[in-house]
């Protein structure tokens, strides 16, 4: 519809919306969150849910003890590799469309700990993130700016069109390759269709 | 009254007839030197520390591990020689192949009559097939969790523990991450900010194929 006339109409009292429009409307304020913690970014991300920060806001404060009823998985917290198959089954459970943050350096990379023998380089290896957050742990305030963007994610899916988001591609999957305990390391050690390591060198000018 | 470590050692002697104690000393500052008990007798010392008087050690606070690969060690042994007819004492040094081993070590503290902590040590023949040192958790019950970590981290068997499985990692894990010679899983494809021997893993994965994002 055309701005110009969209602004007249309201103007006269008539309020004019495209489905599309209404329908991110409703997602982007009533994300549920899956009420998991892994570590030490768990307690900011209750603080967040507390009062002081308020996530109820951004109607996210409903967060859900089952995977079938949430929309979002935060995960805040170091990934252990013996955890991180739980992760996954977890993220395979949820119904579509589901979004992920990956907040804090331990959950986007391994922090501190990604010379170590047990914890995963990060969460991305085998789910796919939508927000990242670094910070260890990030503030209250930046999983607060990484709902907003999850937000504007939402509000700008084209619900047509080969932009359309995963959910309403059929062909597109919706569950992820568990990994299993192997001898050495977690078989696969990373989803190679979830994830792609960045290849080294400057972006060349198109 | 605190005992010293050589009247433990004189007492559990006395007390343990077979029992070889040897006292190992700490150079550092803290100077916290420790018992080494032989295996065959390590449970009949345990229970004497446990209950023998003036000991009392009813609490043992932590169990560690520790891995001594083979190394080589240096030894300086002074000789006596005739030199020009004069006698001159000669330093030589002596390098000796010592085969590795692993300890497993309590620190062990009294509830009843404050003291501690006294260390007992126990050591393993081998790395390999010869990793076995006597549980003591039938003495203090609480080295359960902690013989298990030491088992699933160093690869020490436990012998008469009640439940000797694997704590930290998974079931069919076969390494041993605190030995020093543990190789981790080679993931370091992605490394924003790599330095140092990060750096070093990160350059065997770098890839020039395709486009740069």
């Amino acid at each position: 519809m055309d701005l110009g006339l969209r602004n007249e109409l309201s103007k006269q009292g008539v309020f004019t919306t495209t489905l599309e429009e209404i329908y991110n409307w409703g997602r982007k304020n009533s994300v549920w969150p899956l009420s998991f913690g892994l570590a030490c970014c768990a307690i900011e991300m209750i603080a967040a849910s507390m009062a002081r920060w308020d996530l109820a806001r951004f109607g996210a404060e409903v967060f859900r003890p089952s995977p079938r009823q949430a929309d979002l998985m935060i995960v805040a917290g170091t990934v252990t590799k013996k955890m991180a198959p739980q992760v996954v089954r977890l993220y395979n459970q949820m119904p579509e469309p589901k979004y992920v943050i990956a907040m804090g350096a331990c959950a986007i990379s391994g922090g501190p700990f990604k010379q170590g023998y047990n914890v995963l380089k990060g969460i991305d290896r085998y789910l796919p993130v939508d927000v990242h957050i670094p910070g260890c742990p990030p503030r209250p305030e930046a999983l607060l700016h990484a709902f907003m963007r999850l937000q504007q994610k939402i509000d700008e899916q084209a619900l047509t069109g080969p932009q359309r988001p995963r959910h309403l591609v059929a062909e597109a999957p919706s569950e992820f390759t568990v990994p299993q305990f192997g001898e050495h390391d977690l078989v696969p050690s990373k989803n190679p269709a979830v994830w792609h390591p960045p290849v080294a060198g400057r972006p060349q000018e198109a | 009254m605190q005992l010293s470590l050589d009247q433990i050692k004189a007492q559990i002697e006395a007390a343990v007839p077979g029992a070889q104690m040897t006292l190992v000393q700490n150079g550092s500052p803290s100077g916290q030197h420790s018992l080494l008990v032989d295996k065959e007798h390590a449970l009949a010392v345990a229970h004497y520390l446990r209950d023998g008087p003036g000991l009392r050690l009813d609490y043992a606070s932590n169990v560690a591990g520790v891995d001594w690969p083979d190394t080589v060690v240096k030894e300086i042994v002074r000789t006596k020689g005739v030199v020009d007819g004069m006698e001159r004492e000669f330093e030589e040094s002596v390098e000796r192949k010592r085969l590795g081993y692993l300890e497993a070590v309590y620190h062990l503290y009294s509830m009843e009559l404050k003291h501690g902590p006294v260390i007992l040590r126990l050591r393993t023949a081998d790395r390999a097939g010869q990793a076995r040192v006597p549980s003591l958790t039938p003495v203090w019950r609480g080295a359960e969790f902690q013989e298990r970590e030491a088992f699933d981290l160093f690869g020490i068997v436990f012998e008469g523990h009640p439940d000797l499985r694997r704590i930290l990692m998974w079931d069919e894990f076969k390494d041993f991450p605190m030995r020093k010679d543990y190789v981790e899983p080679d993931d370091y494809e992605y490394e924003p900010t790599a330095h140092d021997e990060v750096l070093e893993k990160a350059k065997r994965h770098v890839s020039t194929e395709g486009t740069p994002q």
